[in-house]
């Protein structure tokens, strides 16, 4: 007889996704920079700012509300339909 | 739950019975003469004399609602609209119109049990004929597999052995709450998943939860997932908290919980297995494991589960939850992000201003005694500690503004650096007072055995928006 038992996780099994192509150069693109608010995150995407901002591309800087939130939905969609590409200053 | 493939009556009469009971052979001769529709659950050549149709699975006698043999039921379009059980000769002979049916029976005699409410098989029933509004994966295990090792290999486990969630466990689990297996119960972080109730009774199937626990894991769940308690942060904070689960009203009585001897301890079904769903459901469905999101330094014994109920009947202070708003006779769950808990001794005590001050004394050390505000804690005072309190007349509030009166500190003993300590506030704020604690900043439970003038604080993680706030909600079934 078989056996079985009911899955207890979430079933997320995202299809599996081909990443973006690698732009050819950063001149054009607008970059959003996410501080997620850890201290010092600032000083590294400042710097990251300028080195972006000399090869041409337009950057666009966002901060989430606290480091120990998932980004709010509203943000989420704000830097997907603004920016071709997004960094995130991770920790301090 | 009846699905709605559910085999239809013939219109009618309909009597279901079975060989092995008494009172089924005693009406069996009257079965000819009556025009009804025979079902028999056992053996399908009984009754003799009649033609009768064999309920081989019970799928009828499991979609009607049999629970005793025989059942006369009178079917009218499709629909039944009387039925009597057992042999109760006044009802048959108004349901069949028979005069004089059965005159030569005794009036009354009980039926027996039918054969789908029997214990042995109404698991197995449930899932064959309600299995179909189950949604979860099937994950089948081969034949040599071991079911336990199976869950482990899968990786759905704390790290202790689960009970295998088979369709027939969380059938019955199901049978713990009103609401639909399909209901969503929250969105659990921190994958932002889904959680229907079917889902927590798998998951509290595998934690050892009888399905009476089940609605308190669904409050619970409820609480770790909103944003002011903010279980996403809980879990990936290197600080070593996780859900602490303070639960209250009469019905953590009925269900068994311990508020006694060890109740912070092992030992107790209820109060193990209910904190150990919960962090089964983060794990699985939230897809929270440590080494991932859960990036704790060194965790604490207390996230496999915390959990336990106030000790309301002899405490001197309001409950908890009544603190916090509720209703004496309501059941509540109150959640915390608490680390594990600490002992706080004093034998000597008999007074309760000496009581409020090794309380201060422990509690301004939570964490480092120089971090203020940032933290809650609970205090969980112990009942020889709380009889100090009530021979003083002191209850709750009086006990907490006692507390606070003693946790205010000068800021130059907090400083960067004072006491040789390198951590605390600010060096602008040495001319300032601090309070240890925000105002609401500590929870006093009564919890404990009758012996040992002992208490224990359970400190917290960081408080406030940015942090976690205790959240509390009614437990509804």
């Amino acid at each position: 007889m078989t056996r079985f038992v009911l899955d207890p996780t979430g079933e997320r099994t995202p299809p599996h996704r081909e990443p973006l192509p690698r732009p050819a150069t950063l001149a054009g693109q607008t970059i959003g920079l996410l501080d997620i608010s850890k201290p010092r995150g600032d000083v590294f995407l400042d710097r990251l700012h300028e080195l972006l901002t000399s090869s041409g591309a337009t950057v666009l800087r966002f901060t989430k509300p606290t480091f120990t939130k998932p980004a709010p939905v509203d943000l989420r969609h704000e830097i997907a339909t603004q920016c071709t590409m997004v960094i995130e200053a991770l920790a301090d | 739950m009846t699905s709605p493939t559910a085999p239809t009556l013939p219109d009618g009469l309909v009597v279901v019975v079975k060989r092995e009971c008494e009172t089924c052979r005693m009406v069996a001769p009257l079965l000819a003469d009556l025009g009804a529709t025979v079902y028999t659950q056992d053996d399908p050549t009984f009754p003799t004399g009649c033609r009768s149709l064999h309920d081989s699975d019970l799928a009828i006698s499991w979609h009607h609602d049999i629970e005793t043999v025989p059942t006369l039921i009178r079917v009218v379009g499709g629909r039944e609209v009387e039925r009597t059980v057992g042999w109760l000769r006044d009802e048959w002979v108004r349901i069949t119109g028979i005069a004089g049916l059965g005159a030569d029976l005794p009036p009354f005699r009980p039926g027996c049990g039918s054969l789908s409410v029997d214990p042995d098989r109404v698991d197995a029933l449930r899932a064959l004929h309600d299995g179909g509004t189950l949604r979860s994966r099937h994950i089948e295990l081969a034949d040599l597999d071991d079911e336990m090792e199976a869950m482990f290999d899968r990786g759905y486990t704390d790290g202790l052995p689960v009970v295998p969630p088979t369709p027939e466990r969380v059938l019955r689990m199901l049978q713990g709450t009103n609401r639909h297996p399909h209901d969503i119960v929250a969105i659990v972080p921190p994958d932002l998943v889904e959680v229907t109730v079917e889902k927590v009774a798998v998951n509290a199937v595998m934690a050892g939860c009888t399905p009476e626990y089940l609605p308190w894991v669904i409050a619970a769940l409820e609480s770790v997932c909103t944003d002011e308690f903010n279980i996403h942060g809980v879990l990936a904070t290197t600080m070593p908290v996780g859900p602490v689960i303070v639960c209250n009203g009469p019905g953590t009585k009925a269900i068994g919980m311990n508020s006694e001897g060890n109740a912070l301890g092992q030992g107790n079904r209820a109060n193990l297995t209910i904190g150990r769903a919960v962090q089964l459901i983060i794990r699985n469905v939230g897809g929270g494991r440590p080494g991932e999101v859960d990036r704790a330094t060194h965790g604490n014994p207390g996230k496999i589960s915390f959990c336990f109920a106030e000790r309301e009947h002899d405490s001197p202070f309001t409950s908890l939850a009544v603190s916090r708003g509720f209703d004496a006779t309501a059941n509540v769950v109150t959640v915390f992000a608490g680390e594990g808990p600490r002992c706080i001794v004093d034998q000597k005590v008999r007074s309760a201003p000496e009581l409020a001050n090794v309380f201060a004394a422990c509690l301004r050390t939570l964490h480092n005694p120089k971090l203020v505000i940032a933290f809650d804690a609970i205090l969980v005072v112990g009942p020889e500690h709380a009889r100090v309190c009530a021979d003083a007349g002191w209850d709750r509030e009086r006990l907490l503004a006692e507390l606070h009166a003693r946790l205010q500190i000068p800021g130059s003993e907090l400083v960067w650096g004072a006491g040789g300590i390198a951590d605390g506030v600010p060096l602008h704020l040495s001319d300032v007072t601090l309070p240890k604690f925000r105002p609401d900043g500590i929870l006093l439970v009564h919890a404990g055995g009758g012996a040992g003038l002992f208490s224990a604080m359970i400190g917290g993680w960081a408080n406030g928006a940015m942090g976690s706030q205790p959240v509390s909600r009614e437990v509804s079934p």
